[in-house]
């Protein structure tokens, strides 16, 4: 089913202590995404991008306003309830890759499928059919310090993408990647979303990201400035 | 289970940061186990000496003799009584006099206890039969090292000792060191010279009396005593020894407490580490999904694992050493026959079940407050730290 809005967010505000006072990081943004979006939140640095995308995976709560996440409310979620949210329906993508150091490439892939306590046989399908996605069935066996960072970037996807969750938040994700690797990565994103339906949120400011994306929520000193749909 | 797999995965897989830790741990876990079993088998070592040398399998002592109080001695005599007789002629016990007397060895004025026993006894390993010596014009005295050490006398000196008779008279006479036996029981070795029995009884004009009847380690019932012999057992000619054990028993608290607290601070300090160096590694796995709770679980089970495959690597390779040298005994450098206590140059350690399983107790234990502690302060972490990037 399309169009269901899967985020919805109300007069949503963050403020961050600062000494005695309060720095406002987002002011009453109000936002809805639907079903396989591929959207993205665009600004500055400062803009308040990361806090939004944290405040939508459940990882940090509103100050002020509502969230609601797949039904969730995240002002109101335990810790334990966010942490299942993020299990069985979120998809982290970061900036710095974030693999497990110890573990190999596999094994990165496979351990949201352990928190949700797939079968091995299932997970072993899972997993190779991710990376697949990705094209790295043949690093299967690589430690995240043997690779490119492309690779690094496109096996976070994988990672993120195997649990086929319902949202793929994804904060800068080619911030650390070249043109060739961004356009790869990219491209990967684009076909899961069209093939899988995975509504993809994106927060950047990369022109090559910006190209990709279609939809694009302008966010300036925590405020919600524009909102462009492409065609 | 998960929590518990994946702990075993983290550990397993982190390669070496994992056997650094767990050879550290392991090595104190030997070295505790390994020090307290020597120090349990010098102590069972040293009592089993006392009891061949010196107490055999308890003593009568005649009615005034006080060991505490030296001025008792020389009213401490009495006939042996017929039972024990019986004893002596034997071989099960053995009848030893004390007298008190001062010596001038090369010109200076020293006390000395003069114990006289029989040459011949077979009931202790003490080496009487040097007293055996034959016509000599010197009655044959025999010392420990100690005490030729604090007299400056050695083998074949001749020393003058004045003493008491049972009259009060005093008298004086010669005597010749025959041998110095390097005692490994201070209590028969300073300030005392042996001689044989016949010869102390004669000087002090008394027949067929004794201070102490030492019976035979064997002996299957201990017989009655009198108004006039009391009986001293184990408990009581040991409690001396083991009081001494005792203040030595924090020296070995301490100790082991030292190194215990050097392997739980090596474990620490990698949790400790493991907090910020991991931290990237905990955010991100709560944003995959992994509740607090659940990574708090984790990482404790980690350091826990650590401490688990220390007590087996050790036990694995830490079982020959102990099992050789408890089979074996270990030498004794010289220096540490100076301390307190003298000892045989071998020492066989023992090792209790009880310390094996205390000692991984403490351990196991130590090792999981010591892992949580540190690990508990991410439950305050805040995830976002992870999704923002930062490095640290
Ligand atoms: N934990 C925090 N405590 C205080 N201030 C914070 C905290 N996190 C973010 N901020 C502030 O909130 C504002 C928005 O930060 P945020 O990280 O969301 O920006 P961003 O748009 O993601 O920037 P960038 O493009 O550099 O990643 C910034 O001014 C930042 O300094
Ligand atoms: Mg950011």
């Amino acid at each position: 089913m399309t169009n269901e809005e899967l985020i919805i967010a109300q007069d949503l505000s963050k403020d961050y202590p600062i000494g005695g006072d309060f720095f406002r990081a987002l002011d009453g943004i109000n936002l809805s995404v639907k079903q396989g979006e591929f959207s993205g939140i665009i600004g500055p640095s400062g803009s308040g991008k990361t806090t939004l995308l944290n405040i939508i995976g459940a990882l940090d709560t509103p100050s002020d306003g509502s969230v609601n996440v797949l039904g969730n409310k995240v002002e109101n979620m335990t810790h334990t309830e966010s942490a299942n949210l993020r299990n069985n329906f979120l998809g982290f993508i970061f900036q710095t890759y974030n693999l497990l150091p110890v573990y190999n490439v596999y094994e990165n892939v496979e351990f949201p499928l352990l928190l949700q306590k797939i079968e091995k046989l299932q997970r072993e399908e899972m997993v190779m059919q991710a990376l697949e996605w990705v094209g790295l069935t043949n690093k299967a066996k690589s430690r995240p310090s043997q690779l490119s960072g492309g690779e690094s970037q496109r096996v976070a996807i994988a990672r993120a993408m195997v649990k086929k969750p319902k949202i793929v938040l994804a904060d800068e994700p080619t911030a650390n990647l070249d043109a060739d690797n961004s356009h790869h990565i990219l491209k990967t994103m684009v076909k899961l979303n069209e093939e899988l339906n995975t509504t993809f949120l994106f927060s950047t400011h990369d022109e090559k990201v910006i190209s990709y994306l279609k939809r694009k929520i302008m966010l300036n000193d925590g405020k919600l400035v524009d909102d462009i749909l492409v065609n | 289970m998960l929590t518990l797999k994946l702990a075993f995965k983290n550990v397993t897989k982190a390669g070496l940061r994992t056997w650094l830790n767990v050879l550290i741990l392991s090595f104190a876990y030997v070295l505790i186990i390994w020090t307290d079993g020597l120090y349990d088998g010098m102590s069972k070592q040293v009592v089993g000496d006392m009891i061949d040398m010196e107490i055999g399998g308890g003593q009568f002592w005649e009615r005034n003799y006080d060991k505490f109080d030296p001025f008792t001695i020389d009213d401490a005599y009495a006939p042996i009584p017929e039972n024990l007789e019986e004893l002596v002629k034997n071989n099960e016990a053995t009848p030893v006099l004390f007298r008190a007397s001062v010596i001038f060895p090369q010109g200076r004025v020293q006390s000395a206890i003069l114990k006289g026993i029989d040459p011949n006894q077979k009931v202790l390993k003490f080496p009487s039969e040097y007293l055996n010596t034959g016509e000599s014009d010197y009655i044959p005295g025999l010392i420990g090292s100690r005490m030729a050490k604090n007299s400056g006398l050695k083998n074949g000196d001749i020393v003058t000792v004045r003493w008491q008779d049972v009259n009060g008279t005093f008298d004086a006479t010669d005597i010749e060191i025959v041998n110095v036996i390097s005692s490994y029981v201070q209590t028969i070795d300073n300030g005392q010279i042996w001689i044989p029995l016949k010869s102390l009884q004669e000087m002090i004009g008394a027949t067929n009396v004794a201070t102490v009847i030492v019976l035979h380690k064997d002996i299957e019932t201990i017989p009655s005593g009198s108004p006039l012999w009391e009986f001293k057992d184990h408990n009581f000619l040991l409690a001396d020894f083991y009081n001494y054990l005792d203040r030595k028993g924090m020296g070995s608290a301490i100790m082991y407490g030292l190194l215990m607290a050097m392997a739980l601070l090596a474990i620490f300090d990698t949790q400790v580490l493991a907090i910020f160096r991991r931290r990237k590694e905990m955010g991100t796995m709560m944003a995959l999904g992994m509740t607090r709770g659940g990574v708090i679980r984790l990482f404790t089970l980690e350091g826990t694992m650590h401490g688990i495959l220390a007590i087996i690597i050790g036990t694995i390779y830490g079982l020959p050493i102990l099992y050789f040298s408890a089979v074996n005994g270990i030498a004794m450098p010289e220096a540490v026959e100076q301390v307190g206590l003298s000892l045989n140059s071998t020492l066989y350690p023992v090792y209790g079940i009880g310390l094996f399983l205390s000692t991984s107790l403490i351990m196991f234990i130590s090792v999981i407050v010591v892992s949580f502690l540190p690990t508990r302060k991410i439950a305050r972490l805040n995830p976002t730290d992870a999704l923002r990037g930062k490095i640290a």
